[in-house]
C-alpha cells in the first residue's frame, strides 16, 4: 500500500478513537445524572416515611394545632402521589411539604416540654438532617446536570452527543414560592 | 502530579546511584523498585487498619452519635461518593480529624473526642467536608504513595551511605580508572546527603497542596466557608497534642499533629499550612463556593503569586453560590450546647468501653461497668433501684 493509504487510515483509528472516548465520557456523565436524581427520591422517601412518627409523636400533646398537623399529613400524600410525575410537579409538592414541615417546628416553639422530650429531639434530628440530606442531594444532582449539559453543549463535545442523541438534562428547581414562604409566627407570649 | 514524579525521579537516582557505586547502576535501580513495590503492597492493603488501631480508633453506629452520623452522611451526600465511610471517633481531648482507606469504597473518617465536643453542627460539616474530601480526591492513596516512596529514599540512602563508608570504596581496583570511580563515589556521597532532604521537601510541598485543595472541596460542599473557618479557629486555640500521630501519619489530619505556636508563614517543613492562612484564605471568599473563588481568596492572600489549585479542577466548573444565611425560621437542627455535646460524647466513650448507662427518674445517669456482679444498683441521689 502507498505511503498515503496508511496516513488515512491512522487519521481515522484516531477518530474513532476520539470518538469513543467522548461518547464514552458522556455516558458517565449520564450516568452520574442519574444516579444523582435516585439519591434525591431514597432522601425524599425517607422524609416520607419519617412524617407519620412525628406526627404521632406530637399528636400526643394537648391542644397541639391540629390545622398545622393536617397541612403536614396532606402535603406528605401529595408529595407520594406526585412521585413520578416528573422533575417540576415533584420539586413542586417537596417544596410544599418542606414549608408545611417548617411550619409544624415553628408551633412547637410554643411546646417547651416537648421541645425537651427526647423522643422528638431524636426524631427532630433525623428529620432535619433528612432536610439536608435533600438539599445536599439536590445541589449534587444540579452540579451534575449542569457538568452534563456543558459537555453536551461544548465543542467538540456536542458533536459527538448530536450524532448520538444524549438530550439535555432538567434541573432541579426549588419552588421558591412554597420553600421560601417564611410563615408568621408569634412567639411573643401572650399577656397575662 | 510533578512533584510525585519528582520524588520518583529522586528515588530511581538514588537507586541507580546506589548501583553504580556498588558495581551495576541498573541492578541497584531494580533493588530500590522491588523495595518500594512491596512496601507499597503493604500501605495498600494493611494502611487503614494500621493506622486506625494505631491511633486507638472505636468504630461507631448510626445510633452511638446520630447527628456525627448524619453529618458524615450529608458530606458523603453533597461530595457524591458512592459510599458511606465507616465513622469513628479516637478518645482524645486534642483537636483533630483524619480519613483513610485506599479508595473511595472502602473509606473511614476519624474525629477526636475532644473536637466532636467543640464544634456546631456547622463547623462539624465543614471538617467533614474536608476529611470526606480527602477520600474523594484519592489523597489518602496519594500521600500513602509518596510516604512509602519517601520512606524508600530514606532507608537506601542511610544504608547506602553507611555501606559506602565502610567498604571505603573497595571495588576500586576492579577496573582500575581510579579518578572516574571517585567522582561517581563523590557524587554517590552528596546524592545520599541530599536525596532524602529533597525527597521530605517536595513530599511537605504535595501534602500542603492537598490540604489547600480539600479545604477548597469543602467550601465547595457545604457552600459555607465560615464553618470550617470558625472550626479551624477553635483548632488553634487549642494547645492539647494528639498522642497517637506519628510523622507518617501526619498528612492525614485535618490541622498539623505537631503544629507548634508561632511558626513562619511559608514553612518548607511542614505538612499543612498555617491554620491562620487557611482560615483568610476561606473568609476571603467572598464571591461564591467554587474552586476558582478558592483560587482567587488565595491569590488575594498570596498577593502576585499563581493559584494553588490544580487544573483539571478548575476546568469546566460553573459559577457556585455560596449558601445564602438562613433566613429566621427554616427547619433547624436542635442544636446541643456545650456542655450537652461532651456529655453526649462522654456517655459514648463510656458505653464503647463496656459500661451501661441507666437513667433514673430524677434525672442522674448512672453509669454501670460490666463486671460489677450485681444485678441491681441504687441510684445514690434518690435511693431508687434499678436491674442492670
Amino acid at each position: 500500500m502507498a505511503w498515503w493509504a496508511w496516513v488515512i487510515i491512522g487519521i481515522v483509528v484516531v477518530l474513532i478513537l476520539w470518538f469513543v472516548f467522548i461518547f464514552n465520557g458522556l455516558v458517565r456523565l449520564r450516568n452520574q445524572v442519574r444516579n444523582a436524581w435516585a439519591q434525591i427520591d431514597v432522601q425524599l422517601k425517607r422524609r416520607h416515611d419519617l412524617i407519620p412518627n412525628l406526627v404521632e409523636t406530637v399528636k400526643g400533646y394537648r391542644d397541639f394545632e391540629r390545622a398545622t398537623l393536617e397541612a403536614v399529613t396532606k402535603a406528605r400524600t401529595a408529595a407520594q402521589q406526585a412521585i413520578g410525575q416528573g422533575v417540576g410537579a415533584q420539586a413542586k409538592a417537596e417544596g410544599e411539604l418542606s414549608g408545611a414541615l417548617t411550619r409544624l417546628m415553628a408551633v412547637v416553639e410554643r411546646y417547651p416540654d416537648l421541645k425537651a422530650n427526647q423522643n422528638f429531639l431524636a426524631l427532630q434530628e433525623q428529620l432535619t438532617s433528612t432536610e439536608n440530606k435533600i438539599s445536599f442531594s439536590r445541589q449534587f444532582y444540579n452540579d451534575s446536570v449542569l457538568n452534563y449539559n456543558n459537555k453536551i453543549q461544548m465543542f467538540p463535545s456536542n458533536v459527538v452527543a448530536g450524532m448520538t442523541g444524549f438530550k439535555q438534562g432538567e434541573f432541579f428547581k426549588v419552588e421558591e414560592a412554597a420553600e421560601r414562604e417564611v410563615p408568621k409566627v408569634s412567639f411573643e407570649q401572650p399577656k397575662p | 502530579m510533578i512533584l510525585v514524579a519528582a520524588m520518583g525521579i529522586l528515588l530511581l537516582l538514588i537507586g541507580y546511584g546506589l548501583g553504580l557505586a556498588f558495581g551495576s547502576g541498573i541492578a541497584g535501580l531494580v533493588i530500590a523498585l522491588v523495595i518500594w513495590a512491596i512496601m507499597n503492597l503493604i500501605a495498600y492493603f494493611q494502611g487503614d487498619s494500621i493506622l486506625l488501631s494505631m491511633s486507638r480508633a472505636i468504630k461507631i453506629s448510626p445510633d452511638d452519635h446520630p447527628r456525627l452520623y448524619n453529618v458524615v452522611e450529608e458530606m458523603k451526600i453533597a461530595s457524591g461518593l458512592e459510599k458511606m465511610p465507616d465513622v469513628y471517633i479516637i478518645d482524645d481531648p486534642a483537636l483533630n480529624a483524619f480519613a483513610t482507606g485506599r479508595d473511595p469504597s472502602k473509606a473511614s473518617v476519624a474525629i477526636t473526642s475532644g473536637l466532636l465536643e467543640k464544634l456546631n453542627r456547622d463547623e462539624l460539616e465543614g471538617v467533614i467536608g474536608h476529611e470526606v474530601s480527602h477520600i474523594r480526591n484519592r489523597d489518602v492513596l496519594l500521600m500513602s504513595l509518596c510516604s512509602v516512596l519517601l520512606g524508600t529514599i530514606v532507608i537506601l540512602a542511610w544504608y547506602g551511605s553507611r555501606a559506602l563508608i565502610f567498604s571505603g570504596g573497595g571495588r576500586r581496583s576492579s577496573k582500575g580508572g581510579g579518578q572516574g570511580q571517585l567522582i561517581i563515589l563523590a557524587v554517590a556521597i552528596v546524592l545520599m546527603i541530599l536525596a532524602p532532604i529533597m525527597a521530605q521537601l517536595i513530599y511537605f510541598a504535595i501534602s500542603r497542596k492537598r490540604e489547600y485543595l480539600a479545604d477548597a472541596s469543602s467550601a465547595l460542599y457545604t457552600r459555607y466557608p465560615e464553618g470550617l473557618a470558625s472550626a479551624l479557629e477553635k483548632l488553634g486555640a487549642s494547645t492539647y497534642q494528639l498522642k497517637t500521630a506519628n510523622n507518617a501519619t501526619a498528612p492525614m489530619y485535618i490541622a498539623n499533629p505537631f503544629r507548634k505556636q508561632g511558626r513562619a508563614a511559608s514553612d518548607l517543613t511542614s505538612t499543612h499550612p498555617p491554620l491562620s492562612e487557611r482560615i483568610r484564605i476561606l473568609r476571603a471568599m467572598a464571591g461564591g463556593a467554587s474552586y476558582a473563588d478558592y483560587d482567587k481568596a488565595y491569590q488575594q492572600v498570596h498577593t502576585g503569586g499563581a493559584g494553588v489549585m490544580p487544573a483539571a479542577a478548575l476546568a469546566g466548573a460553573g459559577a457556585v453560590g455560596l449558601r445564602a444565611a438562613q433566613p429566621e425560621l427554616v427547619l433547624k437542627e436542635p442544636e446541643p450546647s456545650r456542655v450537652e455535646r461532651t456529655r453526649e460524647v462522654g456517655d459514648l466513650l463510656w458505653q464503647k468501653s463496656g459500661y451501661k448507662i441507666i437513667d433514673c427518674e430524677c434525672g442522674t445517669r448512672l453509669k454501670v461497668p460490666s463486671n460489677m456482679g450485681r444485678a441491681t444498683v441504687t441510684c445514690p441521689h434518690c435511693g431508687r433501684t434499678h436491674s442492670v
